[in-house]
């Protein structure tokens, strides 16, 4: 406008009215904004007679005053209206184009697989931790001391032949009844750590030996030649077949659920005395709730004790050993050894990170 | 294991009417007699008594007789003929015993003979035969098959034969249909290997009346002690026993008694043939038989000679060396100075003829035959160990030797022999001697001083002391004292086991029962560090990290042999001389145990890629077992004893290191192709990936040292693999493996692999807690530094140099590219870092950060690194 413009009040209500029409019919922020330029901005009408207030006499002043003010209210609060709604329009269709298929498999990052094996013997460690008790591990190629002599399974007991061992060749010394060896086998059993726990950590002690053993078994559908077993062995000044009945059923109820329970059948093993079978009350077996096998244990022989330099007399213990396999075949219903040793990732994926 | 026939079991403890094999093995197992399986028929139905009405015999082409017959099966099962009468079934027999008049066992259509042998009707040699007259071998029954079975022959008496009808089921005449029941013994319960055993304990188990058959028999055995000077025995025996085992004499008892006048034509009653039968055991003659089924009844295992052949004295003795003996089976075995043996002496020469090796096996010379008149019963007492070491040293595990090994009591000579005698007399005639010889040298029975409260002590059970007292006397003990709670206790002999108050106290709580004993948990004492150690912690770690980072666990057998060692490219000579070797591996051709877990965790890769798994990844964590030939010898030391410390240092010493090891082998596609993007293949940076991982997963702070090609071990593609170190100590190797070893177990071309020795990891971390620094709030300046180096300057060694050059500023360094190209020209690589400085305590100013910067590449310029424009 030009220089000494004349403030029409007519023209520029109608012209705000012009501008706020148009707002009401835009569709774009864009269209808006060219709106807000045209009606508002520095050469509008609204700014122009805004300036021509100026020269006005000053009676009429405030009049003129009065009136932009309501004009720019007026425009300002439909713009505002009219701003909001294409603003939420036009996210609306943003957001609306960004859609995805939510249920595209996504796996950047694929998690690998524990295998269930060491998961539950892991679970088996921390169900002894929780009882204060500690976890020892031994070595796989072991001294017949430790595996056979010092459990009382002397040189010609009839057990020591039943065991399918595994000798190892080695620098030859006559063993205690004349064969020829090394005195070194592959361990058959993790009771070879109870002694090695005695000697080493004292009394009174309660430790859980998870671990690898090994027997002459050719690999079928329920025999492997390397499996896994956890020993347990408390000895102290106290200890009777009770406190063992009481270990076994927790251990039960920790790793077959609360119905779990243990049952003890006569047996014989030369370090246990009394010995016991050891039956397991699996109420999700196959068929209906039964008792199945489920390991050996017993009062340890004080020969065991002995061996270890302590007072029978004064000491009293419990072991139990159980199959890590069988537990596991028990409580997965997996049917065959060979799906539990051959390491196909499809058996141990099914696991992923748990069992 | 032995096998329990309830018929048999009846002859000593009262069995309830209609007991069935289940319960029974429910009542042993009770008292510790496992069930091995219950055995039932392999026969189906009908088998039943026929009788021959008529046999025509029709002479064939071929020479043979067959006989046409019809035999009367009763009504139930005989033909109908054209009128609706029942008639006699037509049946074709070849037996040469077929006879009219005979009753017989018929097969008839529909009935399943062992061997899955289906009865049909069948049109042969002209006739349709509806069925099939039996032999003994047809029905399971024994060996013989010269003929059918004639019932008339089968051990009936009159009376009962004649009540047999046609149609009579004959199965259960002839115990076709029981089941038998097999268990398992402990090896401390010799006795139990004897139906005088198994009754015994099912008398402990359910209270049935027990009598002992020892006792009656043991009564009516001629006196042989006491006697008047010169009485003329059997035969004279010597123990002459120079080669004791642990100063114990072979032999404490030697019993033989004489049957004179026997008819070697008799033949063993069919009652007692089925039961050996039935038993396992082949029936081979009256004598041979006899001696069995004592064996399997009383648990004495005995011997038969033919007494005309033996020249006394017998003389029991050790083998002599450079000895051998052609035992009964037709092996010849080299004897040993510990094999005790039995001996006779032709011409007067003592003990110069060997007849078996005791307790064991009889060889070839002096054995009962076909022509013997005049027996000798050998019925003696050895010991345990050295019967056991002589069937384990010549692999001839016995009836005999089983129940020896074991330990047979040593008052059941007489009994053993005097049933052997009678049942001899019985059915094969013949007079038994009167004086038996009885070579005696057993001691006394030891006591057990046995305090009642051990039952308390040791199995938690609150039994009164009369109660314990009448346990130990059921089972055989003589008891004595009991006052004050203190038993002196004599346990019987057919238990040499029982020695010690503990095995007094298994034998209180398994007969009061398990099941009484009460149930407590212990408290552990919380002493010292309780839970995990840090070392089982981190084990923990590295195999969730592997797994979370992709990797699939799995676990190998740790057994290793030559096709490893090709396909690893290691010199075996070598490679054997440091690794344990099995003395008796189970397959041939992988004796050796691994030294490293690569080996056998690639035949598991292998395995899944043969079935088609793609992609495959797989890490294990074990052991490896390290051989020092040079290690000592381990001595072999007795148990119950503490060894000395410096025993106890010898056993270990002998032992070979045996570390624990993480190993992983990454394959194929390290990003699957797939709708997110494309795929890339695995290489090197996969398996340092996964090293870094598990460094930073338990706090290691793992290096990579990479050798130069010619110092890459040959299991290793030779430019890519490096040596992964903790500081100075060797941890362990990371890389890409061979192509050749790739090549050799069809494993994808760049596959990578590390293993590390987590036992040498473990022991570099000091377990000590992370020391933070403070962390500062003052602005960070950043940069980005490119340097040109020389292409055989390592990556990791100018990072290390601008960490060092830029001291405690340094907040972080990452290396964000790497090119080489025609613009660099030869034998030269970029690397370029973006570095970020950063103060504690002062906001840095761009002098600041330019003397940084300067000392950067001024170090840089060391290892010939030049900062690009």
């Amino acid at each position: 406008m030009a220089e000494g413009a004349v403030f029409d009040a007519q023209a520029v209500t109608d012209a705000v009215a012009e501008g706020i029409a148009k707002i009401e019919n835009a569709s774009s922020m864009e269209e808006l904004k060219a709106i807000k330029t045209q009606y508002a901005g520095a050469e509008s009408a609204m700014t122009q007679a805004s300036k021509a207030i100026g020269a006005l006499p000053k009676d009429q002043k405030k009049e003129a005053g009065q009136i932009m003010g309501r004009l720019r209210a007026d425009f300002g609060r439909a713009y505002g209206v009219k701003e909001q709604q294409v603003k939420a329009e036009e996210e609306a269709r943003a957001l609306a184009a960004e859609t995805v298929d939510m249920t595209l498999p996504v796996n950047r990052k694929p998690l690998g697989a524990r295998h269930p094996l060491p998961k539950l013997m892991e679970d088996v460690e921390d169900f002894f931790v929780s009882m204060g008790w500690q976890i020892s591990d031994g070595p796989e190629v072991e001294t017949e001391w430790y595996d056979f002599d010092a459990l009382n399974f002397g040189p010609d007991h009839p057990a020591r032949q039943m065991q399918d061992t595994f000798y190892v060749k080695g620098n030859q010394a006559k063993d205690a009844a004349g064969f020829v060896g090394s005195n070194m086998v592959l361990r058959t059993q993790t009771s070879s750590d109870q002694v090695r726990g005695l000697l080493t950590r004292g009394v009174p002690l309660y430790i859980a030996c998870p671990g690898r053993v090994f027997r002459t078994d050719e690999l079928d559908a329920t025999h492997t030649p390397v499996f896994h077993q956890v020993e347990a062995l408390a000895v102290d000044k106290h200890l009777t077949m009770a406190d063992l009945k009481g270990v076994l059923d927790k251990l039960a109820v920790a790793m077959f659920g609360p119905e779990a329970k243990t049952r003890l059948r006569p047996s014989y093993f030369p370090f246990t005395e009394p010995s016991a079978e050891l039956d397991l009350w699996f109420p999700d077996k196959k068929g209906g709730a039964g008792w199945l096998e489920w390991g050996g244990c017993g009062m340890v022989n004080p020969n065991v004790l002995k061996s270890a330099g302590l007072d029978p007399e004064v000491y009293t213990g419990f072991a139990f050993g159980v199959g890590v396999e069988r537990t596991l075949l028990l409580r997965h219903d997996i049917n065959d050894m060979h799906d539990l040793v051959e390491g196909d990732v499809r058996f141990s994926e099914q696991f992923v990170m748990g069992e | 294991m032995p096998m329990v026939d309830i018929d048999w079991l009846k002859d000593h403890v009262e069995v309830p009417e209609g007991l069935t094999y289940e319960q029974l093995a429910k009542d042993l197992v009770k008292v510790g007699l496992e069930e091995e399986e219950i055995h039932t028929s392999q026969l189906i139905g009908p088998i039943v008594v026929g009788y021959v009405v008529d046999a025509t015999p029709e002479p064939q082409k071929n020479g043979k007789v067959i006989n046409w017959c019809h035999v009367d099966v009763g009504d139930e099962y005989n033909e109908t003929d054209e009128n609706g009468n029942k008639v006699p079934r037509g049946i074709i027999c070849g037996a040469p015993n077929m006879a009219a008049g005979e009753k017989v066992v018929v097969t008839l259509p529909g009935a399943v003979l062992p061997g899955d042998f289906k009865i049909e009707p069948r049109k042969t040699y002209g006739h349709i035969s509806n069925g099939m007259c039996a032999s003994e071998r047809e029905l399971g029954l024994g060996d013989n098959h010269d003929g059918i079975i004639l019932l008339r022959k089968y051990g009936f008496t009159p009376e009962e034969y004649e009540k047999l009808k046609p149609g009579d089921d004959a199965m259960h005449l002839l115990h076709l249909d029981e089941p038998l029941l097999e268990i398992n013994i402990t090896p401390d319960r010799g006795y139990a290997f004897s139906y005088r055993g198994v009754a015994r304990e099912y008398h402990h188990s359910t209270g049935a009346t027990y009598t002992d058959p020892a006792v009656a028999l043991n009564e009516k055995a001629p006196v042989t002690q006491g006697l008047p000077e010169g009485t003329k025995t059997d035969i004279e025996v010597i123990v002459e026993d120079n080669n004791p085992i642990h100063g114990v004499v072979g032999c404490d008892r030697y019993y033989a008694r004489a049957v004179h006048g026997f008819d070697p034509a008799s033949h063993t009653p069919n009652w007692m043939r089925r039961r050996l039968t039935r038993a396992g055991m082949r029936s081979i003659s009256l004598a041979v038989d006899v001696t069995n089924y004592v064996m399997l009844d009383l648990g004495q295992p005995m011997h038969a000679y033919d007494l005309d052949k033996i020249e006394g004295p017998i003389v029991v003795r050790r083998a002599a060396e450079g000895e051998t003996l052609t035992t009964l089976d037709g092996k010849k075995h080299d004897l040993n100075v510990e094999d005790l043996l039995i001996t006779d002496s032709p011409n007067g020469e003592r003990g110069s003829r060997i007849l078996g090796i005791a307790g064991v096996m009889g060889g070839l010379y002096g054995e009962v035959t076909a022509e013997t008149k005049n027996i000798l019963l050998e019925s003696a007492h050895f010991d345990q160990v050295s019967i056991a070491r002589s069937a384990r040293r010549h692999k001839i595990p016995s009836e005999a030797s089983r129940r020896f090994e074991r330990g047979v009591d040593d008052q059941l000579q007489p009994a053993a022999a005097q049933m052997a005698a009678e049942l001899m007399v019985r059915y094969g005639s013949g007079e038994p001697s009167e004086h038996p010889t009885d070579v005696n040298t057993v001691g006394c029975a030891r006591t057990i001083h046995f305090k009642a409260t051990e039952v308390a002590r040791v199995a938690g059970l609150d039994t009164d002391v009369n109660t314990i007292s009448g346990i130990l006397t059921d089972i055989g003990c003589s008891v004595a004292g009991g006052g004050n709670g203190e038993f002196s206790v004599t346990p019987p002999s057919w238990r040499p086991d029982l020695n010690e108050p503990c095995d007094l106290v298994e034998e209180v709580a398994r007969l009061v029962g398990y099941d009484e004993i009460p149930v407590t948990v212990p408290p552990a004492p919380v002493e010292g560090k309780v839970g995990l150690t840090a070392e089982q912690l981190r084990k923990r770690q590295v195999a969730d990290e592997l797994a979370e980072y992709g990797m699939v666990e799995t676990l190998s057998y740790p057994f290793v042999g030559d096709e490893d060692y090709k396909y690893f490219a290691y010199d075996k000579d070598e490679i054997k001389k440091i690794s344990v070797e099995i003395a008796n591996p189970l397959a041939g051709d992988r004796p050796f145990l691994r030294r490293t877990i690569i080996p056998t965790l690639a035949q598991t890769v292998q395995r899944n890629l043969r079935r088609g798994v793609e992609n495959v990844s797989l890490y294990e964590i074990g052991h490896v077992y390290l051989w020092d030939p040079n290690a000592p010898a381990i001595p072999a030391l007795p148990g119950a004893v503490r060894p000395t410390d410096e025993q106890l240092e010898a056993l270990d010493a002998g032992l070979p290191d045996q570390p624990m090891h993480v190993a992983g082998i990454l394959t194929g596609d390290a990003v699957d192709t797939g709708w997110m993007g494309e795929r890339r293949a695995v290489d090197w940076s996969d398996a340092v990936e996964a090293v870094h991982r598990i460094s930073d997963r338990i706090g290691a702070g793992l290096t990579l040292d990479q050798p130069k090609a010619e110092d890459v071990p040959a299991q290793w593609h030779p430019g890519r693999a490096a040596r992964v170190m903790a500081g100075d100590v060797f941890i362990g190797m990371v890389g890409e493996l061979h192509p050749h070893v790739n090549e050799a177990l069809d494993l994808p071309a760049h596959s990578a692999a590390f293993e590390l020795d987590l036992t040498a990891l473990f022991a570099t971390l000091s377990g000590k807690p992370v020391q933070a620094k403070p962390i500062s709030t003052f602005p960070p300046v950043k940069q980005d530094l490119a340097f040109t180096v020389p292409t055989d300057v390592a990556a990791a060694a100018l990072q290390q140099a601008i960490v060092e050059a830029a001291g405690d500023s340094l907040e972080d360094i990452k290396l964000f590219d790497v090119y080489t190209g025609d613009q660099l020209g030869e034998g030269v690589k970029s690397l370029a870092y973006a570095v970020t400085f950063r103060a504690p305590d002062k906001t840095l100013t761009s002098e600041d950060s330019e003397a940084i910067r300067k000392r950067i590449v001024d170090e840089a310029a060391k290892l010939g690194a030049r900062l690009r424009a």
